[in-house]
């Protein structure tokens, strides 16, 4: 594989992903904190909202402990070289809540739908580049659609406006050859002035060679979380891929080990506090084993507490049944469900 | 027994499964079909099934309405179109159904108030959302017991049961639907969440209800006031059927709902269709007995 010389710009999700990880806990001062640290490192991007996207703070995801404007203004300000993007999933939030981003100095807008879904996404998207954003239409659960699937709605999100498309393995269940495949078949179709990128998650332990399989197919932006501070496994691990770029001579334009710093000094002790280290356990690899969009773990998790029905049966079931992302009130239904069966 | 006479406008998903509805009431007679598009499928099948149809849109309904009597219409286009075509007819005196998310008549979800529509005489009513047509009466039957200080809701539908205008006016029905979660269901604030779920054969329309209660929730008569309520909307949906809950968990409250359509125009997997139109045809039938009893 020779990708010396090619340039990617690395998206850092960990205070968006990240509060997967700490049931949308983050402090202020934890997102300033983390924030500053992925600055001093000049990752480039940086995504900040609810897990699930603006108003994503419910009953059914969790209330984040803030709401994502006090995030956002709390965190914005601070940043010297360092964009903020948000993600926001239509049916959840709306274009009130991006307007609401619009004056806090918000640069990037990720439109987030189920990869066969695109069509909810229009209103959006048109909304986001008409007002000149860098707009990103993000195809979520790839995993669940062909290439040619994939393709046809990447087109619906690149007719609205989007200059960037995401192929995004939510579920952290794809191989690398998988991704090759859905990324090539974008690349091939799309003219060079549409970029394209790849959201990881590391519940199988492929997050890191999927990401290059990605780059190697033409992605050139990847996401990742320091520490791999996400949902699931978490996502690829930012500092750890940066290395590895930095040894295939692809050009990311990070610094390694300020990197490295903010992961092991600033995102571990958040997790530490918040008692939950994002890794590979029979929990989370039951995501990536199943295709399950990976924020259900903790849900599940709760569930097997209150109804002590494994979370792993629970998540077994969740793949069987094709649920896909934001279904998190499904978790407990059908461990109700299960629990019913078991009493006869 | 003489029947009232209606209109249906838009020729889509929903005003063909509501005119398979209205085909079977005792009360209601459907007339016209409304449309734009005079080689649509949806006109063609309501001409198929008897209906006078125009591709002109209201405006081809208009000079037909004291001839044909018409008194009742229902509006199944989008909420753009909405106010003017509601202006046109309320002003001939027709009674105006509306399906849209316009929402520019007061929200009506049958087992919650639509008493209180009849007694007030009301010439626009909006019938909310599919989600909110499954989900509000459960926020209400919750809080009759007791203040809810918050309501959400999680509506799931095959992806197949959606159609276009459905997807191009996301934001509309999460608005919508959550305002009517407070001025309707009763709790001081509402949120409201949509998923489409592509999965194959498709799953059956799903919502879960969550209230947070101000106190400590009051089990039994929150469980007797669920019991009733589905059974009051079982009166027009029969498919509709608590699945499981009420759970508690401290002050929270979640039902979940399972709605099972009848089949009508879209198989049964398509309970959001459903009870959006019976919710339609059921409030249409009260006005109709109103107007046949003076």
């Amino acid at each position: 594989m020779n990708l010396k010389g090619k340039k990617i710009r690395l998206h850092d999700m960990s205070l968006r992903d990240g509060m997967h990880s700490i049931r949308h806990q983050f402090t202020v001062q934890n997102m300033q904190d983390l924030s500053q640290a992925l600055d001093k490192a000049r990752v480039p991007l940086i995504e900040v909202t609810h897990g699930d996207g603006i108003a994503g703070s419910s009953v059914n995801y969790g209330f984040g402990l803030h709401s994502d404007k006090d995030y956002l203004e709390a965190v914005i300000p601070h940043l010297k070289n360092a964009q903020v993007s948000v993600l926001m999933l239509p049916g959840i939030g709306t274009i009130k809540d991006l307007q609401m981003v619009e004056d806090l100095g918000v640069k990037t807008i990720r439109v987030a739908t189920h990869c066969t879904e695109a069509d909810v996404s229009e209103q959006h998207i048109k909304y986001s580049a008409k007002r000149g954003f860098d707009t990103v239409g993000f195809l979520m659960m790839s995993h669940m659609a062909s290439p040619e699937k994939i393709l046809e709605q990447a087109k619906l999100m690149h007719s609205y406006g989007a200059n960037c498309l995401y192929m995004t393995d939510s579920a952290g269940h794809m191989l690398p050859e998988e991704v090759k495949a859905k990324i090539g078949i974008l690349r091939a179709e799309f003219p060079d002035t549409i970029e394209l990128g790849f959201h990881g998650h590391h519940n199988l332990g492929m997050a890191i060679a999927n990401s290059l399989a990605a780059i190697e197919a033409g992605a050139t932006r990847i996401d990742g979380s320091v520490a791999g501070f996400g949902a699931g496994a978490g996502n690829t691990p930012l500092e750890v891929f940066a290395a590895v770029c930095d040894l295939y001579g692809i050009e990311t334009g990070v610094d390694v080990s300020a990197l490295m710093d903010a992961a092991e000094d600033v995102a571990v002790p958040i997790m530490v506090k918040n008692n939950e280290l994002p890794r590979i356990n029979r929990d989370s690899l039951t995501l990536g084993y199943a295709g399950v969009y990976s924020s259900f773990l903790l849900h599940a998790r709760r569930a097997e507490e209150k109804h002590k029905i494994p979370a792993r049966e629970i998540l077994m079931e969740l793949g069987r049944r094709g649920t896909v992302g934001g279904q998190e009130d499904m978790i407990e239904d059908v461990a109700l469900e299960m629990l019913r069966a078991r009493r006869g | 027994m003489a029947k009232i006479r209606c209109a249906l406008i838009g020729p889509g998903n929903i005003g063909t499964d509501l005119l398979y509805k209205l085909k079977r009431s005792e009360v209601l007679e459907p007339v016209w079909m409304v449309g734009i598009d005079p080689t649509s499928d949806g006109l063609a099948r309501a001409r198929d099934m008897g209906l006078k149809t125009t591709s002109d849109g209201v405006d081809g309904l208009l000079a037909h309405i004291e001839a044909d009597n018409i008194q009742i219409a229902f509006d199944a286009t989008s909420a753009y179109a909405h106010a003017e075509t509601s202006r046109k007819l309320t002003e001939k005196g027709v009674k105006v159904i509306d399906l849209t998310p316009a929402a520019i008549g007061p929200f009506c979800v049958p087992p919650v108030n639509l008493q209180d529509h009849l007694n007030k005489g009301e010439e626009n009513v909006n019938m909310v959302t599919c989600g909110g047509q499954a989900t509000i009466p459960m926020v209400f039957a919750v809080s009759r017991v007791q203040p809810v200080c918050y309501g959400e809701i999680v509506a799931t539908v095959a992806s197949k049961s959606a159609g276009p205008g459905t997807r191009k006016n996301i934001d509309e029905f999460t608005q919508t639907t959550s305002g009517a979660i407070s001025k309707v269901g009763g709790a001081k604030q509402g949120k409201a969440i949509i998923i489409l779920n592509p999965a194959e054969p498709p799953l059956m329309m799903r919502d879960t209800i969550h209230c947070i209660t101000e106190t400590e929730p009051q089990q039994d008569a929150i469980i007797e006031s669920v019991k009733a309520m589905e059974k009051e909307v079982q009166k027009y949906v029969p498919g509709y059927r608590v699945k499981e809950g009420p759970v508690f968990d401290g002050n929270r409250v979640s039902v979940f709902v399972e709605v099972r359509g009848r089949g009508d125009y879209l198989p049964e997997y398509a309970g959001n269709l459903d009870i959006m139109t019976a919710a339609a045809a059921r409030t249409a039938e009260m006005f109709a007995e109103q107007m046949l009893k003076a």
